[in-house]
């Protein structure tokens, strides 16, 4: 390389190596700049992160933490069960608006046995239990109607406000203004927590019991949500998976090398470009107009999901395939193995760890997704848990961005505690399919 | 062959019951101010009966209605929820996919309130003149000619009103809520202040008067919120000169941190609006599919839950929420218990 442009002779050195001349200075000046560029980057990335994952956190752990009330509560016979046979069928005609006195009743008696007086009137005590507690109640005798004629103890779920206010959200100032809570039921409050009848703990229910109407916020749980993403995400997986693995050994081992898969293969990057909400619409025309299936259902979401992620599966499987050394494939070939055994016996096992860190990610994306799932009815009021699969993938249910999306928009401020714990569980979701992809690729990942 | 044999068996098995079991839970779609009403129902209704709890879908009463009328059958929705009478042009569609005959059931009033944040500017009492002086793209001068709406504060309009700058958050055109605003408070304060009167001799005709009447300025003292009353809160939370379009209910939940203002010095009220002392309400429906009512299990048992007294009527769990009872209660009691259909 004699013939290039005469370069600037570089200044000569004077003196020792020890202190570095003027263009040195500037390289390394401007490597140290790059490298401040490049934590600066980082920082604000962290920073974001931090901020986002501070705000949800401390708005969304008190979810996990509910506030509980325990009464003794008498079941008057001829109330609850007018013909005297104790036959569930029959005392079914008692509704929970005939449970309600009892709860106002039970309220009142707590509190003369705890020695505790107040002003409250009777309404207004029965105010601090959520009105969930009626159909619990109820639930409870209808499954046992032995135990009617007697008095039982029975651990209800305390309002919203009152829940709220253990946890910071509701003050003895902002009750003044609050028409939802009087300043006395706080006051009472904390008087039946020194009774040890009030206390608060952590909470099941929030994981494990379905969603609920805008007057109990302090009822409302990710049962039937989780279960329905479990669901669409079983789907995804089982019908994702074998498509898009398939798809990939056939374009990347065996398919000739012309136009058509060409076209294929642009249209494939095209597809995972493709924004959500066009699947939900082509979801609803062929699923459900088409074929017929039902509406809310995750079944529905699932294949539309899987739709979604299938481009992002055959990606990486394709990528992972070609990872794979030619050597391996030459010599499985080489001592006579047909095509199809060495891509079986040998390619695959090898790209495996690639494929399956690919699936988890694409199931990761598919778990987030809430745009599709609006326009299949699945952006819906559930409160039915699904049956247990293949029946219960036809049955209505949630997803979990679903209720958060229904959570935010509720008018009680206590849901926006329950959203926040709702992307909780759904971050730690995604945390973990990420934490296992990760361990895949470190465990069973060969370099060569 | 074990990874194949692995998949085509797991696919197998996701393949499996692909037979659609009969529908037996009722599918509700449309306003998303019905939604609450309907979700406490149906949860109440899910508690006290064998039958599963019904579904309850939002998307806003255009998109329920428009589903309810894509035909009959079990892959579509038996009831619409609406905060707005059903069109015309909505039955003519209705029609045309054979759902015929349709019950048109009115559950109640939802009451329109304007509140602002606790310590903002006293915002305590409004007039619809006062709001269309405040709000209108033009207002006429003496001579009938149309100026642009010269109020830059509410002083302006009013020296009663705080002298802070006009910024209000109302629902955007999607909302059913932005029409009952428009007729009963711009359209009501365009008349009430003789814009209307003098848009007319000036040569306007009536519909093109009204029309400036309910046009609203976009030069930013007007905000349109196309989200739910949670966005137009989170608004006035980081803003206090801000006034806000709510409902009665949202109000009611939010009272800590919201004030709300009397409108022809009518403070509202499930009280003041059942008896028609506070002017901005309007009625909210639930529209059933006739030919669904023996199809689907549970749905007649809906519908006549929902009209129950236990449920809508004073001192129920919906005017607990806000929902005003309606005051011919009985009436509809007898149109869903006659399943009387709309002509």
């Amino acid at each position: 390389m004699t013939d290039t442009a005469p370069v600037p002779v570089p200044e000569r050195r004077n003196g020792s190596l020890m202190t570095s001349d003027r263009r040195t200075a500037r390289r390394n000046a401007a490597e140290k700049r790059f490298r401040l560029y490049g934590l600066a980057a980082i920082g604000v990335a962290a920073t974001a992160l931090v901020i986002l994952l501070a705000s949800i956190l401390a708005g969304g752990l008190s979810a996990f933490q509910q506030t509980t009330i325990q009464l003794q509560v008498e079941l008057p016979a001829e109330r609850l069960d007018p013909e005297g046979n104790r036959i569930p069928v029959e005392m079914a005609s008692v509704t929970t608006f005939g449970y309600a006195p009892l709860l106002r009743d039970a309220m009142v008696a707590t509190l003369a046995d705890a020695g505790i007086e107040t002003d409250l009137d009777a309404s207004d005590l029965a105010d601090m239990v959520s009105d969930e507690s009626v159909a619990q109640l109820r639930n409870y005798v209808l499954a046992n109607p032995e135990v009617v004629g007697s008095t039982i103890p029975v651990e209800v779920l305390a309002s919203g406000r009152i829940d709220g206010y253990y946890k910071g959200r509701v003050t003895a100032l902002t009750a003044e203004l609050d028409r939802n809570v009087d300043p006395a039921q706080l006051v009472l409050a904390d008087a039946l927590k020194d009774a040890g009848l009030l206390e608060t703990g952590f909470n099941w229910r929030f994981l494990t019991w379905p969603d609920a109407s805008d007057t109990r916020p302090e009822a409302a749980g990710l049962g039937v949500a989780i279960l329905g993403s479990l669901y669409m995400m079983l789907i995804v997986l089982c019908l994702a998976l074998p498509i898009g693995v398939a798809a990939s050994i056939y374009l990347e081992e065996f398919a000739p090398q012309n136009r058509l898969t060409d076209i294929i293969e642009v249209n494939i990057s095209n597809l995972a470009a493709v924004p959500s909400i066009v699947f939900g619409i082509l979801g609803l025309a062929i699923f459900i107009n088409w074929v017929g299936l039902p509406q809310s259902a995750p079944i529905v979401g699932g294949l539309v999901l899987t739709l979604m992620t299938l481009p992002t599966i055959i990606i990486a499987t394709r990528a992972a395939l070609k990872a794979v050394p030619p050597s391996i494939r030459d010599a499985a070939l080489g001592l006579g193995a047909s095509r199809m055994q060495a891509v079986f016996h040998h390619v695959l096992p090898l790209a495996m760890p690639g494929i399956l860190t690919g699936t988890i990610i694409g199931l990761a994306q598919a778990l987030g997704e809430t745009a599709p799932l609006l326009l299949i009815g699945m952006v819906a009021f559930v409160r039915e848990y699904p049956d247990a699969p293949p029946e219960g993938l036809f049955d209505p249910a949630s997803a979990l961005p679903v209720q958060v999306f229904n959570w935010t928009q509720r008018s009680d401020p206590a849901f926006v505690e329950r959203a926040s714990g709702a992307i909780i569980v759904l971050l730690l979701f995604l945390f973990l399919m990420n934490l296992t992809a990760i361990f895949l690729r470190r465990r069973f990942e060969r370099r060569w | 062959m074990s990874i194949v044999k692995t998949a085509v068996s797991v696919s197998a098995l996701c393949a499996l019951g692909t037979a659609a079991a009969a529908r037996d839970q009722v599918q509700i779609a449309g306003s998303s101010t019905v939604l609450p009403y309907a979700s406490i129902v149906a949860e109440a209704f899910g508690e006290n009966f064998d039958f599963p709890t019904p579904v309850v879908e939002s998307g806003g009463s255009s998109a329920g209605l428009k589903r309810f009328c894509e035909g009959v059958g079990e892959n579509t929705i038996d009831i619409a929820n609406a905060s707005r009478a059903i069109r015309e042009r909505e039955i003519e569609e209705c029609a045309a996919n054979g759902v015929t005959d349709i019950i048109e059931v009115r559950i109640g009033y939802d009451g329109i309130v304007f509140a602002s944040r606790q310590d903002g500017p006293a915002f305590d009492a409004f007039t619809p003149a006062q709001w269309y002086q405040a709000l209108a793209a033009e207002i006429p001068g003496e001579d009938g000619t149309m100026a642009a709406n010269p109020n830059a504060n509410w002083s302006d309009v009013d020296p009663s009103l705080p002298d802070a700058p006009i910024l209000a958050f109302i629902p955007g055109t999607k909302h059913g809520t932005r029409e009952v605003f428009e007729e009963k408070v711009l359209l009501q304060g365009c008349e009430d202040t003789g814009a209307m009167e003098r848009m007319m001799s000036a040569g306007m005709d009536e519909d093109g008067a009204e029309e400036a009447c309910m046009s609203v300025r976009t030069d930013g003292s007007s905000v349109d919120i196309d989200g739910d009353y949670t966005e137009t809160l989170a608004r006035i939370e980081s803003d206090p000169n801000g006034v806000g379009v709510f409902g009665l209910s949202f109000y009611e939940n939010n009272t800590s941190v919201l004030k709300v203002a009397t409108m022809n010095d009518v403070s509202p009220s499930t009280e003041t609006i059942a008896s028609g002392e506070y002017p901005v309400s309007r009625p909210l429906y639930f529209y059933i599919k006739q030919a669904h009512m023996d199809a689907i299990p549970g749905l007649r048992e809906y519908a006549s839950f929902f009209v129950s007294n236990d449920i809508a009527g004073p001192g129920g769990p919906l005017s607990d929420y806000g929902l005003t009872p309606d005051p011919e209660l009985s009436a509809t009691q007898d149109v869903v218990a006659s399943e009387t259909v709309m002509n």
